[in-house]
C-alpha cells in the first residue's frame, strides 16, 4: 500500500498528518511528564528535612585539646579545639607534601576551632580520633579505620587511599562559642 | 482471534533479533495494531482502557507513598499529613491516588454496564465476565485496605466495621475475626498487614487483568449489535483506529480526573476522616466510600431472622457476597439466544431499572439506618436478586427479540 494513500500528501512529501500526530504525542508526553516529575521530585528531601538542615553548636563546654561530634544533615560533624602546638603543626606543613594541597588558613574561621564533616572522603566511614583514647593516625589527626587513611591536625588526608582532606561543612560564629553549621 | 495480516518484518535490527528469539514485537503487533476490531464500537469500550490507565496511575502513585508512609499506628495519621503538608508534590500524589481508586470504580461501572446492556457476559464470553466479577471484588479489597491506612476516624471504624462481618459466621467467626486483627482489636498489626496486602494487591489485580484481556483476545470484542464479526467487512484495525478513539476518550476521562484532584479533592471522601484513630470513640454516622454504598445496603437489608435459622447479622453477609456471586454467574441466569438489548425491547427497560435500583441501593447505603430508608433499603435488595434470579431468565423466554442484522456491516450501514 502506498504510504501517502491515506494521508493528506501531497508532492513534496510533507505529510500533514505527520503532524498532528507529533504534535498530539508531543503534547501526551508533555502530559505524562508532569505526572512524572512530581513522582521524581517526591524522592528529593522534603520541606520537614530541609527545616532541619542547620544545627547551632555551643563551644563554650569544649576545652583545649577536647573533641565533640555533633549530628548535622544525619551525618557526624567533628568540632576540635585545637592546642596551639596542634595549630603550629598544621600551619608547618609544607603544601607540596599534601595529596590535596590546602592551607591550614582556607579551612579554618577562628585557628582554634577546627570543624569538619567527620566522613572520610575514601568511601564514608566515620574515622576514629574523636576521644583521647582513641588511635589518631600517624599525623595525629584522624584515622579511618575501614581503609588506613591518615588526616592530620588540619583534616587534611596525608595517606592511605581518601582523594580529599576532610570537608569543612559550611559555618558561621553566630557568638564567640557559639557556631551554626549549615 | 488471528490476524489476516502476516507477521511483520521490523525495521530495527534490536527488534528483530529480540523477536526472533522472543517473539513479543510479533505478539504486540498482532494484538494491538492489526488486532481486527468490530467497526462499530461505541465510547462505552473504551472504558475497559481507561480502567487499565487509572490502575497505573494509581499504582505509580501508590509506589512514591509508599516510600513516604510508615505503617505504625502512632506514626500513620501525621505521617499522611507530613505526606500532605511538607513532601514535593505529596499532596498531589495523595490526592491522584485517593481520586484514582474512585475513578477506578467510575470506569469499572460503567464498563459493567457496558457488558450488562449489550450482552457481553454471553456465551463465550462468560469466563471474561466472571475474571471481570474477580477484578472487582480484589478492587473492592484493595480499596478498603488502602483506606484504613491514613489511620484516621473512618480508617478506623470502617476496619472494624468490615471485619466483624466475618464474626457472623457461626462457632469460626470469633478465631477468624481475633485472626484478621492480629489482637483482640484493629490496632498495629492490622494496620501492618493490611499496608503489605494492600501493596501486594494491585499486582494480583494487573494478573487477573491480563487473563481478562487474553480471554477477550481469544473471542475478540463484542460490539453494540451484540452479532458477531462474520467477515473481515465487519472490523478495522485496533490501530490507528481503535487507539485514537480510546485515546479521546481518555483524554475527556483524565479531565474529569483532574477536576476532582485539583478542584474537589475531598469531594469523594469524609471529613472523619482528617479526625485521627479513636478506638474509644465511634463517629455518629459512619459511612464507607461510595463505591461501596450498593453493597453495604444490601448488608443491612437484612435486620430479621431468616428461616428460623439464620440470624440478621449472618443473612446480611451472606446476602452481601451473594450479590456479588449471582452477578457473577449471571451469564446462566440470562436465557435470551440474543445479546444486546438494541434488539430486545423489554430487557433493555430492566437493565436500565437495574441500574435505577443500583443507584436507589448507594442512595439509601450512604443514609443513617432508619425508616424510610430500611424499607427502601429491603424491596431494592429484593429487586436486586429478583432481576437476576427471576426477570432475567424469564424475559429472556418470553420476549420477542427484534430481528438482528445480517452483520455488523449492514446494521451500519442501514442506520447512514
Amino acid at each position: 500500500m502506498d504510504d501517502n494513500a491515506n494521508h493528506d500528501g501531497n508532492d513534496d512529501g510533507v505529510i500533514r498528518r505527520d503532524f498532528l500526530a507529533y504534535t498530539a504525542v508531543g503534547m501526551g508526553a508533555i502530559g505524562v511528564g508532569s505526572f512524572l516529575w512530581p513522582m521524581v521530585d517526591s524522592m528529593n528531601p522534603a520541606r520537614d528535612v530541609l527545616a532541619l538542615a542547620s544545627t547551632e553548636i555551643d563551644l563554650s563546654a569544649v576545652a583545649e585539646g577536647q573533641s565533640i561530634t555533633v549530628k548535622w544533615r544525619g551525618k557526624p560533624v567533628f568540632v576540635r579545639h585545637r592546642t596551639a602546638e596542634e595549630i603550629a603543626v598544621a600551619e608547618s606543613v609544607d603544601l607540596g607534601d599534601l595529596p590535596d594541597p590546602e592551607a591550614d588558613s582556607t579551612r579554618v574561621q577562628n585557628a582554634q576551632w577546627l570543624v569538619l564533616v567527620g566522613i572520610c572522603t575514601h568511601l564514608g566511614c566515620v574515622p576514629i580520633g574523636q576521644k583521647d583514647a582513641d588511635a589518631k593516625g600517624d599525623y595525629d589527626g584522624w584515622f579511618c579505620p575501614c581503609h588506613g587513611s591518615h588526616y592530620d591536625t588540619s583534616g587534611r588526608i596525608r595517606r592511605g587511599p581518601a582523594p580529599r582532606n576532610l570537608e569543612v561543612p559550611p559555618y558561621q560564629f553566630v557568638s564567640d562559642t557559639l557556631i551554626k553549621v549549615g | 482471534m488471528i490476524s489476516a495480516h502476516s507477521a511483520p518484518e521490523f525495521k530495527n535490527s534490536v527488534v528483530r533479533w529480540i523477536d526472533r528469539r522472543l517473539p513479543i514485537f510479533t505478539m504486540l503487533h498482532g494484538e494491538y495494531i492489526v488486532y481486527p476490531v468490530p467497526k462499530n464500537l461505541n465510547y462505552f469500550w473504551s472504558f475497559g482502557g481507561m480502567a487499565m490507565v487509572v490502575l497505573v496511575v494509581v499504582v505509580l502513585s501508590g509506589i512514591m507513598l509508599a516510600m513516604q508512609y510508615a505503617a505504625n499506628t502512632d506514626l500513620a495519621f501525621d505521617g499522611v499529613e507530613r505526606i500532605m503538608r511538607d513532601l514535593n508534590y505529596g499532596w498531589l500524589l495523595r490526592y491522584v491516588h485517593m481520586n484514582g481508586a474512585s475513578m477506578f470504580f467510575i470506569a469499572v461501572y460503567i464498563h459493567i454496564f457496558r457488558a450488562l446492556y449489550y450482552g457481553s457476559y454471553k456465551n463465550p464470553r462468560e469466563l471474561i465476565w466472571i475474571l471481570g466479577v474477580v477484578i472487582l471484588v480484589l478492587m473492592m479489597a484493595t480499596a478498603f485496605m488502602g483506606y484504613v491506612l491514613p489511620w484516621g476516624q473512618m480508617s478506623y471504624w470502617g476496619a472494624t466495621v468490615i471485619t466483624n462481618l466475618f464474626s457472623a459466621l457461626p462457632v469460626i467467626g470469633e478465631p477468624i475475626v481475633t485472626w484478621l486483627w492480629g489482637g483482640f482489636s484493629v490496632d498495629n498489626p492490622t494496620l501492618n498487614r493490611f499496608f503489605a496486602l494492600h501493596y501486594l494487591m494491585p499486582f494480583v489485580i494487573f494478573a487477573v487483568v491480563l487473563l481478562h484481556v487474553a480471554a477477550m483476545h481469544q473471542s475478540g470484542s463484542n460490539n453494540p449489535t451484540g452479532v458477531e464479526v462474520k467477515s473481515q467487512e465487519d472490523t478495522i484495525t485496533f490501530h490507528p483506529y481503535m487507539t485514537a478513539k480510546d485515546s479521546f476518550g481518555l483524554m475527556v476521562f483524565l479531565f474529569v480526573f483532574a477536576f476532582f484532584v485539583f478542584i474537589a479533592p475531598n469531594y469523594m471522601g469524609h471529613p472523619d476522616n482528617y479526625i485521627p484513630a479513636n478506638p474509644l470513640s465511634t463517629p455518629a454516622h459512619i459511612v464507607p466510600e461510595w463505591y461501596f454504598l450498593p453493597f453495604y445496603a444490601i448488608l443491612r437489608a437484612v435486620d430479621f431472622q431468616f428461616l428460623w435459622l439464620v440470624p440478621a447479622k449472618l443473612g446480611g453477609v451472606l446476602l452481601m457476597f451473594s450479590s456479588l456471586l449471582v452477578l457473577a454467574m449471571l451469564p446462566w441466569f440470562d436465557t435470551s439466544k440474543v445479546r444486546s438489548c438494541r434488539y430486545r425491547p423489554i430487557y433493555r427497560w430492566f437493565v436500565l431499572l437495574f441500574v435505577v435500583d443500583v443507584v436507589i441501593l448507594g442512595y439509601v447505603g450512604g443514609k443513617p439506618a432508619e425508616e424510610a430508608y430500611i424499607v427502601i433499603a429491603k424491596l431494592a435488595t429484593l429487586y436486586y436478586f429478583t432481576h437476576f434470579l427471576m426477570i432475567t431468565p424469564l424475559v429472556g423466554w418470553i420476549e420477542q427479540p427484534r430481528k438482528l442484522p445480517n452483520s455488523i456491516s449492514e446494521s451500519v450501514l442501514k442506520s447512514v
